[in-house]
């Protein structure tokens, strides 16, 4: 299928794909900020994601069937290492699928919610944001540059603190919580921006592939060391990773649903693309993992994400606050399969990232729908929904048996893969806490269904009430995307594995 | 007819009388037709699959892989055969009986309860069929989640706890060891596929202890084998309308369980290597402790059902006790049981129903005399209890002998000891019921009266009447069965006993 969508697009636009995927949001977000109706607001919005979903299945084609196995793109035609250079593989090529096919989803999604949770003047602006969002996101999985980079995450940052605080409009709270996000992630941003600047200094050059080619000779080097440590640190808040997660439960409970929706499928999962880049690609397998022995240090916060995050998560009682906190603790699934440094491994991290971005894109859509339709999102409001809202709350359940990680959901798939790498390279004591913290993911995703299916409603029984179509129907693509990918994950683990073997080719970037 | 088409119509045909039933909803009778023809339809392509195990043909079907070493993947083998044939063949007949008892009982939402039903033998086919452990998990859990409704089909809240506790016991089992030993096959072997012999004795030094767990997992992890102390979800799942506990909790949903346990036993360790496993008679001492103890509990089980429900997980732990024998007489045993023990408990469960709907009495303690108006169902009951006993010439016989056989063979004397004593614990929990009921004590209260008019609907009256035949021919039919089963076992002394060629 993706084969046909590549040859419907012209040659000469396709040439271009790269760039366009970044620029049409860019470009749509100025006007749909001009718009005076949030009606057109969303149409634009709309637009501009799909047409960057197009160029993204190009570029995965265009990755696939490449010689070389990447696509350098010269932003204005300027020669790097000296001009902007757009390198996509096949690792980046999969998470700007990912990023933006949520996108859309999220977009359509976002008709019914964004206007019963925004001021009707602001949904202009809030699509606007949103696509600028959209836009760095995009740009950070794209480019090849490590101060483009820098720039994008800061694009796509500073958007989102806007989007955290127009869930103002529902509960203060969210001012907190966007200001804690301003914080720690401009903090991120600072450290990031230190250590390139630190690279800079000491290899004078910027371009991703032009310092893969010279770190090696500078693996001595303290001030390349000290970069390093900024860069991990850096990226390390904007991804969640543990325990620098601390600004993400309350960002994800107070946004309005659709900004958490998004930021929970795409935002952390850029961060480890970005953080994946920097310690495979940029430094290498060999500085990073035997140079400064740094499995050391990702494995154990990968581990206590799972377990201190998990268990976190039981004992919340609103729905989105244990859902933000099980995401720190995928985040811990993630980056355990990119310690282990195998092919094996990562493909298993990238595996997963893929599943949880569609499974928790589902799971905070289902509550999206709940608080659109019903009331609120405590967990003693879920009470007896199933008999209310038996359409969003099968989804509901279909994504969460797939955070568990039953078989033939998405999260089955990945858990599988990283158990088999672990056992492969012989740390059967972390297999052992993977299936440790799916019981945990047992008991906190139990006690909700338990609550919808077999508790009764604590209010009256108030009549059925529909579920918008434009929320229902991107919802229930989640969710048989989700049971797809594990019925038949050959396409998604095929990009997964691809992606990780293109981490490991060496000189490819 | 090619052997991949006839795996794609029994995986098929069930699905398609799901959709009927739902379609014809409305109609009563065309949606009791769909069920009828549906499963008669069903039992002819099981019987012509064993037609092609038993000329030595393993039918296959390859669908797809869900990912790399992980496929849905059938081939039938004769144990596997046999279960599809007892669940399909006993479907059939527990469809009738069925009819008679939801109509005679005026039940509600008997739309939902067959499409339900459907759905559970469409789960056991797939669990019957599966050429590799994940495609048999997979419909494991298909098994498990479509008899949800239909054990908490009242809707009252006792209905709802123990649909509640039945779902969470087998999710949880399976989930928490079952899953986790697959994984970790997966990861000692390679793969998962059923192999003669044992896929784990091809493996290079293995460990003794990943064994040891495998097999703890395993035999854990299949809740719906009943052994304790994972046995209390079936005593809280007879809240279910009694044809589900005669169909699902006698023969397809615990059967499914201990063939399971079989097929692992068999093809995925290997007599050999099962042999030499540590746990195994730790397994085996666990088997005897719930053979003894829930049989003594029977005893104190006033209620017909829980007290056929103990019984259940006595008998069911006796094949997983002939499984934990790893020797050929005792896996003999074991598979002759699945087939004995599905006759006799369906006619027990049947007749039990047959008995409520006629006079809504459940408690044993008033069916004293009530045998001279049912007659028919009590003698059933009798010939049944007889069976499940072990006596000749029932069919249960020749299991319980196959199993001494085994005990002895392996020199596991205490097993023959608890073995003895059990048969002596059902004669105690199960004869007095059909004797007291036809021969009541002079002075004993008269037994309350029909509560439906003209009693128990013929159809109810029937099917365990013609399951009570059925145990008879059994036991004269298990020279070819034994014959049928021997490639599951090999070359043993255990089949010349049976076949009589000795």
């Amino acid at each position: 299928m993706i084969d046909s969508i590549h040859e419907l697009v012209p040659a000469t636009w396709a040439v271009h794909a790269p760039a366009l995927l970044v620029v049409i949001p860019m470009l749509m977000a100025p006007i749909a900020a001009l718009m005076p109706a949030g009606r057109i607001g969303w149409m634009i919005s709309n637009f501009g994601v799909f047409c960057a979903l197009v160029m993204a299945i190009v570029l995965v084609v265009a990755v696939r069937d490449s010689e070389l196995g990447y696509i350098s793109y010269h932003m204005g035609g300027w020669q790097p290492p000296y001009g902007i250079e757009f390198r996509i593989d096949a690792l980046n090529s999969m998470v700007l699928l990912l990023v933006s096919g949520v996108g859309l989803l999220a977009s359509i999604f976002g008709w019914s919610s964004v206007k019963s949770e925004i001021n009707n003047a602001k949904i202009s602006l809030f699509y606007s944001a949103y696509l600028v969002c959209f836009t760095g996101l995009c740009g950070v999985a794209a480019t090849g540059d490590a101060f483009n980079l820098f720039v994008f995450l800061e694009i796509s940052s500073i958007a989102t603190y806007v989007l955290v605080a127009l869930g103002a409009g529902r509960d203060r709270r969210a001012l907190p919580a966007a200001i804690n996000y301003v914080l720690m992630g401009t903090i991120g941003a600072s450290f990031f921006v230190v250590g390139v600047g630190f690279l800079y200094a000491a290899t004078g050059t910027l371009n991703m592939a032009d310092l893969a080619a010279r770190l090696p000779d500078l693996a001595d080097n303290t001030v390349v060391m000290a970069g390093y440590a900024f860069i991990f640190v850096g990226l390390g808040i904007k991804a969640a990773m543990f325990p620098l997660h601390q600004w993400l439960p309350n960002a994800y409970t107070y946004s309005p649903s659709f900004v958490t929706m998004f930021l929970a499928a795409t935002a952390t999962k850029v961060a480890i693309y970005a953080l994946i880049r920097f310690l495979f690609t940029v430094f290498g397998i060999d500085f990073t993992f035997e140079g400064l022995s740094l499995l050391w240090v990702l494995m154990p916060m990968g581990l206590a994400a799972m377990v201190a995050c998990s268990f976190q998560a039981i004992f919340q009682t609103d729905v989105r606050r244990m859902l933000a906190y099980s995401s720190v603790a995928q985040v811990g699934y993630i980056l355990l399969g990119v310690s282990i440094g195998t092919a094996a491994g990562v493909s298993s991290g990238l595996l997963h990232l893929v599943n949880h971005a569609v499974i928790k894109g589902a799971l905070f859509m289902a509550v999206a729908g709940v608080l659109l339709v019903h009331s609120g999102a405590r967990l003693s409001d879920f009470r007896g929904l199933g008999r209310r809202a038996p359409l969003t709350m099968t989804a509901f359940a279909i994504a969460g048996l797939s955070l568990i990680g039953v078989p033939l959901t998405a999260g089955f798939q990945s858990k599988y893969a990283l158990v088999t790498a672990l056992l492969q390279n012989g740390w059967w004591w972390a297999a052992v806490v993977v299936v440790f913290t799916s019981f945990l993911a047992v008991i906190y995703v139990g006690r909700i269904l338990e609550a919808v299916f077999f508790q009764a409603p604590i209010g009256p029984d108030t009549e059925k009430k529909r579920l918008p179509v434009l929320v229902g129907v991107p919802l229930w693509a989640m969710a048989l995307t989700s049971s797809w990918i594990g019925v038949d994950g050959g396409f998604v683990i095929g990009l997964a594995n691809d992606a990780a073997a293109s981490l490991f080719t060496g000189d490819a970037q | 007819m090619s052997n991949e088409l006839l795996i794609q119509a029994a995986l098929l045909l069930p699905l398609a009388i799901f959709v009927g039933i739902y379609l014809t909803g409305r109609a009563q009778n065309i949606r009791e037709a769909v069920t009828l023809t549906g499963s008669a339809a069903l039992f002819a392509v099981i019987v012509a699959i064993t037609c092609r195990v038993a000329n030595g043909d393993t039918p296959a079907l390859m669908l797809w892989e869900a990912a790399p070493g992980l496929s849905f993947a059938f081939k039938v083998e004769p144990l596997g055969a046999m279960f599809a044939i007892v669940a399909s063949g006993l479907w059939m007949v527990n469809s009738f009986y069925s009819i008679g008892y939801m109509r005679g009982n005026k039940e509600q939402h008997q739309t939902r309860f067959y499409m339900c039903f459907a759905l559970a033998i469409f789960g056991a086919m797939g669990v019957a069929l599966a050429g590799n452990l994940f495609t048999l998990f997979v419909f494991y859990e298909v098994l498990t989640l479509s008899t949800y409704p239909l054990v908490a089909h009242k809707g009252d809240e006792n209905a709802r706890r123990g649909a509640r506790i039945y779902l969470m016991t087998l999710l949880g089992t399976s989930i928490g060891f079952f899953l986790v030993g697959v994984i970790l096959t997966s990861a000692v072997a390679g793969n998962l596929d059923f192999v003669p012999g044992g896929l784990l004795s091809s493996v290079e030094g293995l460990s003794p202890v990943i064994a040891s767990v495998l097999l703890l997992l395993f035999v854990f992890g299949v809740g719906k084998a009943a052994l304790m102390p994972f046995h209390f979800w079936l005593p809280n799942a007879m809240v279910a309308p009694t044809p589900v506990s005669a169909l699902l909790h006698a023969v397809a949903v615990v059967k499914a369980g201990v063939f399971t346990i079989l097929k692992i036993s068999i093809y995925i360790f290997g007599a050999d290597v099962l042999a030499e496993t540590g746990s195994r008679e730790f397994l085996l001492g666990v088997a005897c402790f719930t053979i003894v103890v829930s049989s003594l509990i029977a005893l104190t089980k006033d209620n017909l059902k829980a007290r056929l429900a103990y019984s259940t997980i006595s008998q069911l732990a006796y094949i997983t006790c002939g499984a934990m024998l790893a020797d050929p007489a005792g896996i003999m045993g074991g598979s002759l049981q699945i087939a004995a023990h599905a006759v006799g408990k369906i006619t027990l469960f049947m007749c039990a129903g047959a008995i409520y709907v006629a006079t809504g009495v459940q408690n044993v303690s008033d069916m004293r005399g009530l045998g001279r108006r049912m007659p028919i169902i009590f003698i059933a009951f009798f010939i049944a209890s007889l069976s499940i006993i072990g006596v000749p010439p029932l069919a249960g016989g020749w299991a319980k002998y196959q199993l001494l056989q085994g005990a002895a063979d392996s020199g596991m004397d205490y097993v023959t000891i608890v073995l003895i004593v059990s048969s002596l614990l059902n004669i105690a929990y199960l004869l007095p019921i059909p004797i007291l009921a036809l021969m009541p004590p002079p002075g004993s209260p008269e037994p309350a009266p029909f509560k439906r008019e003209g009693g128990a609907p013929m159809l109810t009256v029937a099917a365990p009447a013609f399951t009570a035949v059925l145990c008879f021919l059994l036991f004269f039919a298990v020279g070819p069965l034994a014959e049928f089963l021997s490639p599951v076992i090999g070359e043993t002394s255990a089949q010349l006993h049976l076949t009589g060629d000795a």
